[in-house]
């Protein structure tokens, strides 16, 4: 469903972030990006909801070449992608259902779909109880629930997660990462960049690890470091 | 546009006004700073334009003022020199007599005021009727030759000086105006800027959920045309008022006869706020866009 074509990202500065990376993504798969600081993971999410263009190379996302979308296509293309940030994201004046119902209002979703959906992903990510409370009242975890429902609550193609447990204990992170697994097993594609090597280790799935722009291992069912 | 869209631009358009009132207020300030020395200067033109118009039925009317201490055979015998000119078709005499009536006469009230006089002050005159315009400097010259003559008047001179004069203020308030335009915008688009930053996450957020541009673009261009309307009526109340009390005065202190030329205000009022209106909303969009190509870049 998504596939990187030789892309290189050279920024203005002349700081080549990422350099002739070629990377498939299957459908409804789970895969971790790992690597330093630097590396160039950060880059290629940005390119991946088009915040960016490549200097060079093809970006294909459900066959639709994107780095040829048209300012009015981005927000079409960013409907099919979920972001899950480190720091969450949320909106400290709204609840916790206003800040899920705010990602439904911004496509224009009709009211009625929205008070059905809503209280549907907060029972997935366990904070049906929480709907009412203000996200500063609640624990990091749980501010992160709230994130991965926004994230979710649009049905999007691909989840992309940006470092989702850097700001969380290993017990919490455990708890998280279940929920990303329920999700990607209901189908939807998951692309997670992480220093979290334990959660790497344990869930046993695709590892692209970047070194200095460049993809320098892509493993099935990899571990954070390279063993070899 | 459904009524969501429209719901949710005009919400946070407000609230973004609202939120940050001292920039908000300093923009309206600005944009009706800029509208009122812009109708100060349309005033002024208008006016110039206007006196040049009543004026001119006297374009092609030579006015040559006789000295008071000529007989009236030397009166008589100018008039007939004056007739032989090429280029006159009418000679016109008017006595001094005739016409310190029609100033009384174009005075009104005010002329109980030139019943005072011990003497009359205006003198003698001919009037000349030109066959063609291209004819008044020659006739003009030759007149001026002659004995007698105070002064040759050719109010086609003074017409052509106000219209230059028109003219000169017409350019330097262009200029004026362009500087100042730029000012205002310059500052909508810091008050907009604000807003932007003030909502940056929402805003970023909005952008990675994929709200439509107009969805996140709307409100702050709502707000910025919010903003150069205000402006705009705060400077069509100062500049109507402002004007009506400048006419008053001048009729009140000043000639009669100058206050006969000027424009009532309530003649002007609706081109003005056209004007005014557009150029305001103008102002607040142009902000609004600067500001957010500059600050939206997700």
């Amino acid at each position: 469903m998504l596939e990187f074509i030789n892309v290189t990202k050279i920024y203005k500065d002349k700081y080549t972030a990422v350099k002739n990376i070629d990377l498939k993504i299957d459908k409804s798969s789970f895969s971790f990006i790992v690597g330093k600081s630097g590396a160039g993971k950060t880059t290629l999410i940005k390119l991946l909801i088009k915040e960016i263009n490549p200097t060079e190379g093809k970006i294909f996302f459900d066959g639709e070449d994107i780095t040829e979308l048209s300012s009015r296509k981005i927000p079409i293309h960013r409907r099919k992608i979920g972001v899950v940030f480190q720091d969450f994201r949320l909106l400290n004046k709204k609840t916790v259902y206003e800040n899920i119902a705010f990602a439904m209002e911004m496509v224009g979703q009709p009211e009625k779909i929205i008070r059905r959906e809503v209280p549907t992903v907060l029972s997935m990510v366990g904070l049906s109880d929480k709907a009412n409370n203000f996200p500063n009242e609640l624990a990091g975890g749980e501010q992160q629930r709230i994130a991965i429902a926004r994230a979710v609550v649009n049905k999007p193609e691909l989840v992309i997660a940006d470092e989702p447990t850097g700001n969380l204990d290993p017990e919490t992170s455990y708890e998280i990462m279940k929920i990303f697994s329920e999700i990607n097993r209901r189908g939807t594609t998951l692309l997670m960049v992480t220093h979290d090597r334990a959660i790497v280790d344990t869930m046993k799935k695709r590892v692209i690890e970047l070194k200095n722009g460049k993809i320098i291992r892509d493993t099935e069912e990899g571990d954070y470091y390279n063993v070899f | 546009m459904s009524s969501k869209i429209i719901k949710h631009t005009f919400k946070q358009g407000f609230e973004g006004i609202y939120r940050n009132k001292t920039m908000s207020l300093a923009s309206i300030g600005s944009v009706a700073a800029v509208l009122v020395i812009l109708g100060l200067i349309l005033m002024i033109i208008l006016n110039i334009n206007a006196i040049s118009l009543s004026t001119k039925e006297k374009f092609d009317e030579i006015y040559v003022y006789l000295e008071d201490d000529i007989s009236n055979s030397r009166i008589r015998e100018i008039g007939e020199e004056i007739n032989a000119i090429d280029g006159t078709i009418a000679v016109v005499f008017q006595s001094k007599e005739y016409a310190l009536e029609k100033m009384k006469d174009e005075w009104g009230e005010d002329g109980k005021l030139l019943e005072g006089l011990s003497q009359n002050p205006l003198p003698n005159t001919y009037v000349i009727q030109l066959k063609e315009v291209s004819y008044a400097n020659a006739v003009i010259k030759q007149i001026e030759e002659k004995d007698g003559i105070e002064e040759v008047k050719y109010y086609k001179e003074v017409v052509e000086k106000l219209i230059s004069m028109a003219d000169f203020i017409q350019y330097f308030g262009i200029v004026v105006i362009i500087v100042l335009l730029l000012v205002s915008v310059f500052i909508i688009q810091n008050t907009i800027k604000i807003t932007v930053a003030s909502r940056k996450t929402e805003i970023e957020l909005m952008q990675y959920i994929g709200a439509s541009n107009g969805f996140v673009r709307g409100p702050f261009l709502f707000e910025g045309i919010t903003l150069g309307t205000l402006g705009a009526l705060l400077a069509i109340i100062i500049v109507l008022n402002g004007y009506d009390y400048l006419v008053a005065f001048a009729n009140e202190k000043f000639f009669t006869m100058l206050s006969v030329y000027l424009i009532p205000a309530r003649m002007i009022a609706v081109d003005i706020f056209i004007i005014f209106v557009t150029i305001g909303i103008g102002i607040g969009m142009l902000g609004s866009v600067v500001s957010l190509k500059k600050f939206l870049s997700v």
